[in-house]
């Protein structure tokens, strides 16, 4: 057996068993968590229409944080929307969701997903040189949010260099492209990559709080 | 049997002009990537050469090169090479039969010790006693152990001989291995393909043939000249696939515009071989151009890496049961979980209640 033999097959399949694992396990386990019991009079009783509008609102800060917000929020959104655009417009990724969901729908040419991969990259690298250098985030950072940005461009990096044949032959380069792929899925339900499914209940969550205690956030 | 004659004076003899010969040498030189200098080196060194003895053997193999060797090319350059060889022994070509053809192998292999090319095309079985395949009371593997004490050299033609190919598709029933992992004091060349392209031993014969060497190989033993890029990155299709263009069916408009076939299983990108550069039948054509996909004939284990019409980036796992299996084993054990969780606190909820302090 290959090494892409052992990535595109077993690799695959144990790493997919696992990311829906951990993924239903942490979900459920805390989507059916106990309520924290607040005893406290509440400012508002209906905290629904926040709680909705709080998953929206974070879309975009505050304009008062503008100024400390700004470059991250944008560097976010080129990172995540770059992502966005090679995971899910790229057309063998296409075909590989598609195997998994039964859904199908249009790619992009590669020359734009070559595009959008550089810009996420960029972005990463960006996201990480402002965690090593801002004394604030230095602060709130531990080995997890290193570890998470890896483990995000890596795949990325890697498909890159496959696309280019960089380095080394095709076969082999994709064989690692997959295996850092199935290394995101393994470490994804566990680590603050979940983010990803849990931002919705998290806003949601906290919207209400906010909502209930009469804050405007 | 060799004779005195030279490869130039028999290529004479069949009316092969000086034009064409230098046209196939610096044809020769360009397929194996060598520079313009070496084309009068390579015509001097054909033109010197004895025709060398060649002992054919065929085992657990479907005579595929065979039928495309002697049937797409004739009579073209690379046929007349083959004519100019000595083929001491070819159990499809040769006249001799039985104790005959038996004799004329012994005999060639006697005359020319340590000096003939074994050509080998097919798989060996190895399962119970090596009963599946045997020529003359002997087993593949005595026959082939036997030729290859003597030879210069062993050439692998064909996916089945270099890598097991189909006799050695799972589950193997056979037991079928192949060449290079059974003689390992011989300098052993990989030509795969199901069936290889006849170009392609011809321009392997002709470097052996000026050289005295083996040409450069890569890390499966086959000739880099031949098998150093993929097909996917020499196809003319390629622009369809940078562009996003594919073939969803067989049969579709993007099939009839010769859009890329990646969607429908094409296994190009994997693929080492000369299929998109050299083609078949005198360049007329190859599979993709002719509206299939590659299947990766030339790499090995090609028939057990997943389907020919599943695309390369689907994997080769089948998902379904495992996926749902995984899925519901961590909702009930997040559910569990949550609920032992509950459980604990609503506990703890009443001892407080019962002794606050």
């Amino acid at each position: 057996m290959t090494l892409l033999d052992f990535a595109r097959g077993p690799a695959l399949a144990w790493s997919l068993y696992i990311l829906f694992f951990g993924s239903l396990l942490r979900l459920v386990g805390v989507l059916l968590a106990r309520k924290h019991v607040d005893l406290s009079q509440p400012r508002n009783a209906d905290t629904l229409g926040d709680s909705v509008r709080t998953v929206f609102t974070r879309f975009w800060f505050k304009p008062e944080f503008r100024a400390s917000t700004l470059f991250i929020t944008l560097i976010g959104y080129a990172m995540h929307i770059g992502l966005a655009v090679v995971v899910l417009l790229f057309v063998p990724h296409i075909l590989f969701i598609s195997k998994l969901s039964g859904l199908s729908w249009g790619g992009l040419p590669n020359d734009t997903i070559m595009l959008a991969g550089a810009i996420t990259l960029a972005a990463l690298v960006a996201m990480w040189v402002r965690r090593l250098q801002n004394p604030l985030m230095q602060a709130i950072s531990n080995w997890e949010d290193h570890l998470a940005l890896f483990i995000t461009g890596l795949p990325v990096l890697t498909g890159m260099m496959a696309y280019g044949h960089l380095f080394q032959d095709y076969p082999t380069l994709l064989a690692i492209h997959i295996l850092s792929v199935e290394l995101l899925f393994v470490w994804f339900p566990f680590g603050k990559l979940f983010h990803a499914v849990m931002w919705i209940p998290t806003r949601f969550k906290l919207g209400a709080h906010f909502s209930r205690r009469g804050v405007k956030a | 049997m060799s004779d005195d004659k030279t490869l130039g004076e028999r290529l004479r003899e069949s009316g092969l002009s000086r034009r064409g010969f230098m046209k196939f040498c610096a044809a020769t030189a360009s397929m194996m990537a060598l520079p313009p200098s070496m084309i009068p080196a390579i015509a001097a060194a054909l033109e010197k050469a004895r025709r060398p003895s060649v002992i054919w053997l065929s085992f657990q193999e479907c005579t595929g090169y065979t039928e495309s060797l002697t049937r797409s090319h004739s009579p073209t350059i690379e046929s007349l090479i083959f004519d100019h060889i000595s083929l001491d022994y070819h159990h499809t070509l040769q006249a001799a039969a039985g104790d005959g053809a038996e004799a004329a192998r012994k005999a060639a292999m006697k005359e020319n010790w340590g000096k003939y090319l074994l050509v080998v095309d097919g798989a060996i079985p190895q399962k119970d006693g090596r009963v599946y395949s045997a020529i003359a009371g002997m087993t593949n593997l005595e026959m082939l152990k036997e030729v290859a004490e003597g030879a210069a050299a062993v050439v692998a033609v064909g996916t089945c001989a270099a890598y097991g190919g189909l006799p050695k598709a799972s589950p193997n029933p056979t037991g079928a291995t192949y060449v290079s992992d059974l003689i390992t004091d011989k300098p052993v060349l990989n030509v795969p393909s199901c069936p290889p392209i006849p170009v392609v031993i011809s321009g392997t014969l002709a470097h052996y043939l000026t050289f005295g060497t083996l040409p450069e190989l890569d890390h499966l033993g086959r000739p880099k000249a031949f098998y150093g890029q993929s097909i996917h990155d020499r196809c003319y299709r390629r622009p369809f696939y940078e562009r996003g263009q594919f073939a969803e069916t067989f049969d579709d408009e993007g099939a009839r515009k010769g859009w890329c076939l990646y969607k429908l299983g094409c296994k190009g990108p994997v693929t080492y071989n000369a299929c998109a550069t050299t083609k078949w039948n005198e360049g007329t054509s190859f599979p993709i151009q002719s509206g299939h996909g590659c299947i990766g004939c030339s790499e090995p284990d090609f028939w057990d890496k997943g389907g020919f019409y599943e695309a390369l980036s689907k994997g080769t796992f089948s998902s379904a049961e495992g996926i749902a299996l995984a899925a519901g084993a961590g909702a009930a054990i997040g559910v569990a979980a949550a609920m032992g969780a509950k459980s604990r606190q609503t506990e703890a909820d009443a001892k407080h209640k019962e002794d606050p302090a």
